[in-house]
Order: C-alpha cells, then structure tokens, then sequence
C-alpha cells in the first residue's frame, strides 16, 4: 500500500487503540485517560490486573505500555530474499501485535504480503501469501482469531520502491499490516 | 488473381477501446548474419490517397523485425515498378535482391474502400511466387500490409507468417505506489494501435488469450483480492469466474478452449486447478503443501506442467489430468530456478524461466529439450520473464528491464534474432501472443 495509506493507517491504528484505551480503562476506572495504552494494559500481563496498572494515577505511561505502542506503530516488516519467516528481529514486535487481536476481539486486519520483482510473477505472488501466512499463524498462536486477519497477497505488483538492487528489493520483500 | 476482403470491424472495435496514449515502437536489437535481401518498392498510389499508412514500408519493417529479411533502401533502387511487366530481373540481380515485392493502390472517389494489389518475385527463378488484390477500408491499411507481409515471409521460409496477429500485456504506470494505475491492453504483435481493454487502480496480471483469439482472461484485484475473471474482447463484456478465498491466479486456457487450468490458496497453499467453464466443476490437479503455481498445457490437453518449490527451489514438474496428485514427473534438475514452463507445438521442447545458480541471481528464457536434455538460453538479460509463444512458434515475446524499466522484448527460438517493443512511459510486462485471428 501507498505511503499515505500507510500514514492513514498508522493514524487510524493509534486512534483505535486510544478508543479502546477508553473502553478498556472506563471498567476499570471512571475517568478518561487518553494516554494511556489499551493493549499494553492487556498485553502486559494477563487482563485484568494489567488494566488496573495501566490507570495508574499519574497518566504516565508505564515503560511496557510504551513499548506497546511503538509496537502498534510498526505495521511494515521486511523479510530476507527467498526466505518466508519473519525476522527474529520483529517477533517481539509482531507479538504485541497478536496480543491486541486477542484484547480486541472486534478489530480486523488485513496482512499484505510483498515480494521483491526477482523470480516469476506467480512465484512471488505465492511467496507473499507464505510470509503474510507465517505472521498470520504467529497471530493466531499468540491469541488472534483466525476470523480477524485478511490475508492478501501482492506478489510484485506493488513495490514500496522501484529501481533494481538490493537496496529497493529489501523494501519490497515485506508484509504489510493494514486495519481495517 | 485472388481477391481478399478484410471485414470491417475497426468501427465496432473503437467503440468500446480507448486508444491508448503511448505507442510502442519497435527496435531490432540482434539481427541474423546473412539475412535475406529483399526489395520491397514503394507501392504506387493509382488513384486516391494520399493515405496515412505507407503499405511497403510496413511490409519492410516487419521482415526486418523478425531479421530473416535485410530490405534494400529506396534510394538504391534502379527502377520502381508497379505491376509485372514493369519488372526487369537483371535491375534486381544486379543490386543482389533475392525477392521483390511490388504493388499499387487504388481507392474510388468517394468511397472508404481500398484496393490493394500486390506481387511477389523471385529474382533469381525469374518468376512470380504470388500476387493478389486486397480489399478493405482505407483505416485497414496497416492490416493489408501485414497480410501481405505473411505472403512474402511464408514464401520464403515455408514458415507461416504472425504479422497478423497481436499481443496483450499489462502496463503499469504512476508515480508512487497509491498512485500507480495497471492496464490491459492490446496492441498488434509490433506494439502498434494499443487499446485500453481495463484500467484499475489495483493491479491486473496474467493475461491468457483464448484458443479462439475472442476472449481473454486475467486475474484483477479490482475487490482487493486477486479473482478471476473473462472479458470479451471485441465487446468489453466481462465475468468473474473465481471467488474461492486466498490466491486466485495464473488462469490458462486448455487447448480447445473449454477449461481454464488455474491456481488456488483456497485449501492451505497454492495448488493447481481445472475449471470447466461450461459446468463450472472444479478438479484439483496436485495437492502439496508447497507452492504449486504457473500451469500450462500440453499441447495434447492431456497434461498441465508447472512450477513448484516442493524440493525448496522452484522446479518444473508435469501431471496427467486425472492422475493422481502424487502421481508428478519432474522435468527439470539442472537449474537452482525453473519456472513458468510451456512446450512448443512439438511437445519436447520446453521454454522456460530459467535461473542457472544460487550465486548468480539473473534469469532468462531457456529452451529444455526434454528428450536430449540439451538446454539453449535464449537471451542475455537479467530479469526476463514471462515468456510467450507467437502462433507460428518462430518467436517468443518476453519481459525484460531495460533502463529499469519493463518492457517487451522478442527472440526467435532459436536465439539469432532480437527485437524490442520500448514503450514511451510505464512498466510493460506479461506480454501473451495471439493465436492466429481470423
């Protein structure tokens, strides 16, 4: 997807998680805390006594409630040439991720998985479907449901950036995590 | 003489395709070493015109394309004959011509229709190999030429000439990304006269002539999600074939247009497919956890090879329609990569995608004698894909970069001859040629 969708989604993603912040933290407490993070308050522990931490008092944001959200924020993951798996690199990224399916049941996303224009068109609109796949599997063990995730591949019909060389194909090689 | 009439169906095509913006035009870029000399003189226009469209020169630009053919400049000639008694074979022996080719053109006053009168010689036999009169509307022009460009090349080669037919390929253009628009379009076999047959701001691949040359199928991500679909080409009517989850791809006719050969996620990983598209029923051909994709048919409709990674690099792989799905013979061994297969007319040679070594990441179209095992590469490039078979089997169109950017590029399959199709602007990919239209 375009830079400016990416931009719209990295936006609509932080105010959803802001909205569910509300909702999550409202059972907990009365008041409305915009800034902190719903699914940090899940993710961070088990539920319930994640909530409570997350209303702490102040309005500071916990250090893993902000590393949830610079997780949140990353929606693009880059994959090695001709290699399906995610980069060790980014599980712990992708696991907060999962975790915030499970803490919110009524989000959907939708995985776009991208290869580099190296090999055959119908090869590597196989393989993004394999590395959109490996993040969808890894979703569903730490949490998701299956019925939250679109998966869609786009082969090499869509690079994040054009020209030959490694430097355009690492950015290409990628999957892409879009809210819906 | 024979008497010819082109249908006049120009009309009715423009009506629904937009003439596309950017013509490609053509650019040989490895001829043969000892062409064919030929002479082709500047038709005389008998009565009417002038006409857009300069029939000899058109007939010149495709034999030099396919590079058989070296054509002797105008300016060279000795004479410029029109009609056979005006033809004296010593002129022609004397300039080393092999073949001449002469014509004239005649248009009523008032009227759309053209006639073109052609006649081929032999100079060194000293006799006429063929000749008639071609009638048509004065827009059919560039068709009349390479009519008589599929006279002059099957005379001299035996070979039947495809200046008819024509190509479909995608075209991608735009300056990022959420901007980017994908095309359909159709051009004749030179890139020239390219229509729009679908634009869509979500990308459109494999286009697959039918066997009949009047539909074409392709895969669009017109709902976000790859599906297949058929469209029509003279009319513009089309319809989803496909809506099974996951990848919808790769859709191939079968030889007698009955069956699209097709790839689908649906069930875990990419498999491989057979729709009929009278009753709509289903076949699955393999089943393998690995990726199965880029099917194609025998020429005997009996059997579908294609690609899998199933032993971790893409390999070529053949099954007999209604064996069992672990019932595959591989074809290929000796390439790290092979990939988007499909035999010639003979059904041993098989042209392929061939990546030779890990180490040297380049891929190019390759020819595999199934029986000698002999390989040819047939061209030099880095990234050429998506080989494509023109109807009388003496070329394949492919993609290729150049300059990076796609564009279309022809080799003879024997490798001596090269011809590029540049376009002005875009991504030129995927090109599939016509069968041979009527």
């Amino acid at each position: 997807m375009g830079n400016q969708r990416n931009q719209f989604f990295k936006v609509s993603l932080l105010v959803i998680s802001l909205f569910a912040l509300g909702a999550c933290s409202s059972t907990s407490e009365t008041e409305e805390e915009p800034s902190s993070g719903s699914e940090s308050g899940a993710s961070s522990s088990n539920s319930g006594s994640a909530s409570s931490n997350a209303g702490s008092s102040s309005g500071q944001l916990t250090q893993e409630e902000i590393r949830a959200q610079n997780a949140l924020r990353q929606t693009v993951f880059y994959f090695d040439f001709d290699v399906a798996e995610f980069k060790p690199a980014d599980r712990e990224t992708l696991t907060y991720h999962a975790r915030d399916l499970a803490a919110n049941p009524s989000k959907r996303l939708r995985l776009e998985g991208h290869a580099d224009e190296r090999g055959t068109r119908e090869y590597n609109l196989a393989l993004g479907e394999r590395r959109a796949n490996g993040i969808l599997n890894y979703f569903i063990v730490n949490g998701a449901a299956r019925s939250q995730i679109e998966v869609v591949s786009y082969g090499e019909e869509r690079p994040q950036q054009s020209g030959q060389g490694e430097q355009a194909y690492s950015r290409n090689r990628r999957v892409e995590v879009v809210t819906q | 003489m024979k008497l010819r009439t082109f249908f006049l169906l120009s009309g009715i095509i423009s009506c629904f395709a937009l003439q596309s913006h950017a013509e490609l035009s053509i650019q040989i870029t490895q001829g043969i070493d000892n062409p064919i000399p030929v002479a082709v003189v500047p038709f005389t226009n008998e009565s009417g015109g002038p006409f857009s469209q300069d029939v000899a020169q058109i007939v010149t630009n495709d034999l030099e394309q396919v590079g058989e053919f070296i054509a002797l400049s105008r300016s060279n000639m000795l004479s410029m004959p029109s009609e056979e008694q005006e033809v004296f074979y010593r002129d022609w022996r004397l300039l080393a011509q092999d073949y001449l080719l002469i014509g004239k053109i005649n248009q009523q006053p008032g009227s759309q229709l053209v006639q073109v009168q052609y006649e081929f010689f032999d100079i060194n036999r000293e006799m006429k190999l063929a000749g008639e009169v071609l009638t048509g509307s004065v827009t059919q022009l560039r068709d009349i030429g390479h009519t008589i460009s599929n006279v002059v090349f099957e005379q001299v080669t035996g070979i039947p000439g495809a200046f008819t037919s024509q190509i479909l390929y995608i075209v991608s253009e735009g300056a990022g990304p959420a901007t980017t628009l994908f095309r359909l379009e159709k051009a004749d076999y030179d890139g020239a006269r390219p229509q729009i047959l679908l634009e869509s701001a979500e990308p459109i691949m494999s286009p697959s002539w039918s066997p009949n040359g009047q539909d074409v199928a392709y895969v669009s991500f017109e709902t976000d999600l790859p599906r297949i679909y058929i469209q029509n080409i003279a009319t513009g009517q089309r319809r989803q074939i496909t809506n099974y989850p996951n990848i919808n791809s790769s859709p191939v006719w079968s030889p007698d247009g009955s069956k699209l050969a097709m790839v689908l996620s649906k069930d875990g990983s990419p498999d491989i497919y057979v729709q009929d598209l009278n009753s709509n029923e289903l076949m699955r051909v393999t089943d393998h956890p690995a990726i199965d994709t880029e099917p194609s048919w025998t020429p005997d409709g009996r059997h579908l090879v294609f690609m899998s990674d199933r032993t971790g690099q893409p390999q070529i792989y053949q099954i007999e329609l209604g064996a069992n799905s672990y019932n595959v013979e591989r074809l290929t061994y000796d390439c790290f990569q092979c990939a988007k297969a499909r035999f010639l007319p003979d059904g041993v040679n098989l042209v392929h995608v061939r990546r030779e070594t890990r180490q040297s990441p380049t891929y190019q179209i390759s020819i595999l004698n199934i029986e000698t095992l002999r390989v040819i590469t047939l061209t030099d490039t880095a990234l050429d894909e998506s080989p494509s078979l023109a109807p009388n089997g003496s070329m394949i169109m492919y993609a290729t970069k150049f300059n990076g950017r796609g564009v279309l590029d022809a080799v003879s399959i024997d490798g001596r001859v090269k011809f590029r199709l540049p376009s002005s602007q875009g991504d030129v990919r995927e090109p599939s040629w016509s069968p041979f239209l009527n």
